[in-house]
């Protein structure tokens, strides 16, 4: 169904209900949530892309949240879906920073590592039935160059690619990404190609924001970009000459 | 505040009371303001006119309440409790956000069985004013300046508009004083008068503007 | 009764009529005999260096470490039975880490000197308990107060906060050598040559067991992040101590 705007105001809780014959329902759907995320591989490892809305029902709530994070030095975590489980999923991941690094013998969990953790993770707390209901991309790259690049979702779904989106994305990211990727693509290329698609994701999803931020992990380590607008296109023929006129079969 | 019915607030019983509400908060030079209108109601009755919806949490930091009037003092008297115990093994004032991180856990780790929408707020020496807002699910997000309740809905386009950063402390009064008499000339969960905590280093003060003396009636 | 304890140093839980507890004691000549643990305060950070005496000559390099981190801010040098300091880390690490999870900031060094010393008290005051033989340096950063501290914990269960500590077996020549010098007025990679000194000085050769130097520091340069210092610099400050004796030595010929 086509709609303007949702009537009435968002019913916030999403939360459980403890009926009388002693049952329990946990979290039963988010509440501040984020939208799409996107990863690639590119010729010097992989890079990630989300913008930084984190809504609340259909109201753009927190306009400046970063939903791209890194994980110790080479390891990058992307999320979409509610907000306070990505924040308790990135406490859980410094605890586990910490403990390596109180080791001190020079080990660093790979991000093959942290996707497996991940997935472990979100397979448990399903089975729990009580998910942490985010959708994940986990990027990295190895010292030698190896780029990795993961999904997990909040059952605990899980599966590598050279290329990944999570939610909206998967519908309208993917498909240009199908066809624009290759695996030798320049850092520009592969920066462009995001920002193309996150220009898509502004335009047709009602939860995406035109401020960005890119992230990157290559053989050096992890970088993640002050956020940034994208811009957008305004003059096409259907503004300037709307289709609603007399003589035309008017317009939805 | 509202004693809501079920079909208005899922997370509600029958005629518990909840804040339908408008509440803010301001980071401004040198501290904070945090403002609430004094409504409580049940269905549609006004349960209580003279309602205090920021409760002190220690010396320098308050919570706004909004959601539950039960969930949101039981929160509010524990992170009253654990602040007190934990300021004095610290032997100073504590962080804002560590009052933040408290409600924060008892938001997250409850989400199931709460119905709270808190801003926390206050000046500490390390981090000067700050403003947390704590809605529904637990997140914890740290704002410049935050809104919340059933009335906050009619005014955002109002404060994104009239917000500037490091207002001076008359300034911040004039913006929150504004916000909120507008949001209670909308949202009939909101009403009464205008209560408002300023808190800065020197400590804090209180001040009510009467139903009569809004910068915008009803 | 083959000790002197005359019955009252059977537990931790008796007072000797002069009021001592001797299993306490007993604990701390378990600290005296191991290999020195030194601290440093400096202008610039705290930096903490050790002793570790190799029991074997086939221990792999590096194992058995002394030095331990604790969290961003904050690492530990121990000195005594090892098995027993690891406990104490052990649970500097679970304290440091249950305060970022409940208060969301990084507990003041103060704070967890404190908590050390609780936890190491406690021992003392069951039958079914024994006393820690260790006693640990705690080096670390107090972020909100902008301050670098560095702290002893004791097997009493006592607490002090100090500009130069040491224990272990050279703490008494090390602490008359540390008098010496003003380490407040020093940066960290000035007092590690100095510390260095002191500790291959107060190491004899002929009769001690060999040992690695193993040093840590939180400090400026280190973007106030606890971590070890680089080997290369350790070696560094090792080759200065060695021929600044060596021309001590020569000094003291010519005199």
């Amino acid at each position: 169904m086509l709609c303007h705007s949702a009537a009435g105001p968002a019913r916030g809780a999403g939360h459980a209900t403890a009926a009388m014959d002693g049952t329990r329902q946990h979290t039963s759907q988010p509440i501040v949530t984020g939208t799409s995320v996107l990863g690639i591989k590119y010729k010097d490892g992989v890079m990630l892309a989300a913008d930084t809305l984190a809504s609340y029902g259909s109201l753009a709530r927190y306009k400046n949240v970063e939903r791209l994070k890194p994980v110790g030095e080479c390891t990058l975590i992307g999320a979409s879906g509610e907000y306070s489980d990505f924040q308790h999923i990135m406490e859980t991941l410094e605890d586990y920073h910490q403990y390596d690094v109180n080791m001190d013998d020079g080990f660093e969990r790979s991000p093959a590592e942290i996707y497996n953790l991940l997935r472990t993770i979100m397979y448990n707390r399903r089975n729990k039935f009580n998910p942490l209901w985010n959708y994940l991309l986990i990027a990295g790259c190895k010292k030698d160059g190896t780029a990795f690049l993961g999904s997990v979702d909040h059952i605990g779904t899980c599966y590598e690619d050279n290329i990944l989106a999570t939610g909206f994305g998967g519908h309208l990211a993917l498909p240009i990404l199908r066809k624009k990727w290759r695996p030798d693509l320049e850092e520009g290329e592969a920066r462009a190609l995001l920002e193309d698609c996150m220009r898509v994701l502004f335009y047709r999803d009602c939860r995406a924001l035109n401020r960005i931020q890119i992230a990157k992990a290559t053989a050096e380590g992890t970088v993640v970009s002050d956020a940034y607008k994208v811009d957008t296109e305004w003059s096409l023929a259907s503004f300037s000459q709307p289709k609603a006129g007399q003589d035309t079969d008017g317009s939805w | 505040m509202d004693i809501a019915t079920q079909q208005e607030y899922p997370g509600l019983k029958d005629g518990e009371i909840s804040t339908g509400t408008t509440i803010m908060a301001v980071q401004y030079d040198g501290g904070v303001i945090m403002g609430a209108d004094s409504r409580t109601s049940t269905g549609t009755y006004v349960a209580n006119r003279v309602s205090d919806k920021i409760t002190s949490l220690h010396d320098h930091i308050y919570a706004c309440r909004s959601g539950s009037a039960a969930d949101t003092q039981a929160i509010t008297d524990y992170v009253r409790y654990f602040l007190a115990s934990h300021s004095v093994e610290l032997g100073r004032l504590p962080l804002v956000k560590t009052a933040a991180k408290m409600a924060r856990g008892l938001c997250y780790n409850n989400k199931d069985r709460l119905l709270a929408g808190m801003i926390i707020a206050g000046w500490d020496p390390v981090d000067g004013g700050t403003v947390y807002e704590i809605p529904l699910g637990g997140t914890m997000m740290k704002q410049k300046f935050a809104i919340g309740g059933s009335g906050s809905t009619y005014i955002y386009g109002h404060v994104d508009a009239a917000f500037k950063e490091n207002m001076t402390k008359e300034e911040a009064q004039q913006f929150v004083r504004k916000a909120i008499s507008h949001a209670m000339a909308r949202d009939g969960s909101s009403g009464g008068v205008i209560r408002m905590v300023v808190i800065d280093k020197t400590g804090v003060s209180c001040e009510y503007i009467p139903g009569d003396q809004l910068p915008f009636g009803p | 009764m083959s000790s002197t304890g005359a019955g009252y140093d059977l537990s931790a839980t008796t007072f000797s009529p002069d009021g001592k507890i001797f299993q306490v004691e007993y604990a701390t000549k378990a600290v005296e005999n191991s290999g020195t643990a030194m601290g440093v305060r400096c202008k610039d950070g705290v930096l903490l260096a050790v002793e570790k005496l190799l029991i074997s000559k086939m221990l792999v390099a590096g194992s058995n470490r002394r030095v331990h981190g604790v969290s961003k801010h904050v690492g530990m040098a121990v000195a005594g039975l090892s098995a027993d300091a690891r406990q104490i880390v052990y649970r500097g690490r679970d304290e440091v880490a249950g305060y970022i999870e409940n208060y969301g900031s990084q507990m003041p060094p103060s704070m967890l000197a404190d908590r050390l010393a609780q936890y190491v008290h406690y021992f003392t005051l069951h039958g079914s308990l024994r006393p820690f033989g260790a006693s640990v340096l705690v080096a670390g950063y107090d972020v909100e107060l902008k301050k670098h501290e560095l702290y002893v914990v004791e097997p009493s269960g006592v607490m002090y906060r100090y500009f130069g500590a040491a224990v272990g077996k050279g703490r008494q020549a090390a602490k008359t050598e540390m008098e010496k010098l003003k380490f407040d007025d020093m940066t960290c990679k000035e007092a590690m040559k100095q510390v260095c000194k002191i500790l291959h000085v107060l190491h004899d050769e002929a009769k001690d067991k060999p040992f690695e130097l193993e040093m840590s520091w939180v400090c400026e340069e280190s973007g106030w992040k606890y971590q070890a210092v680089p080997q290369a610099q350790v070696k560094e400050a090792e080759e200065w101590a060695k021929e600044s004796i060596e021309s001590d030595e020569m000094d003291d010929d010519e005199d």
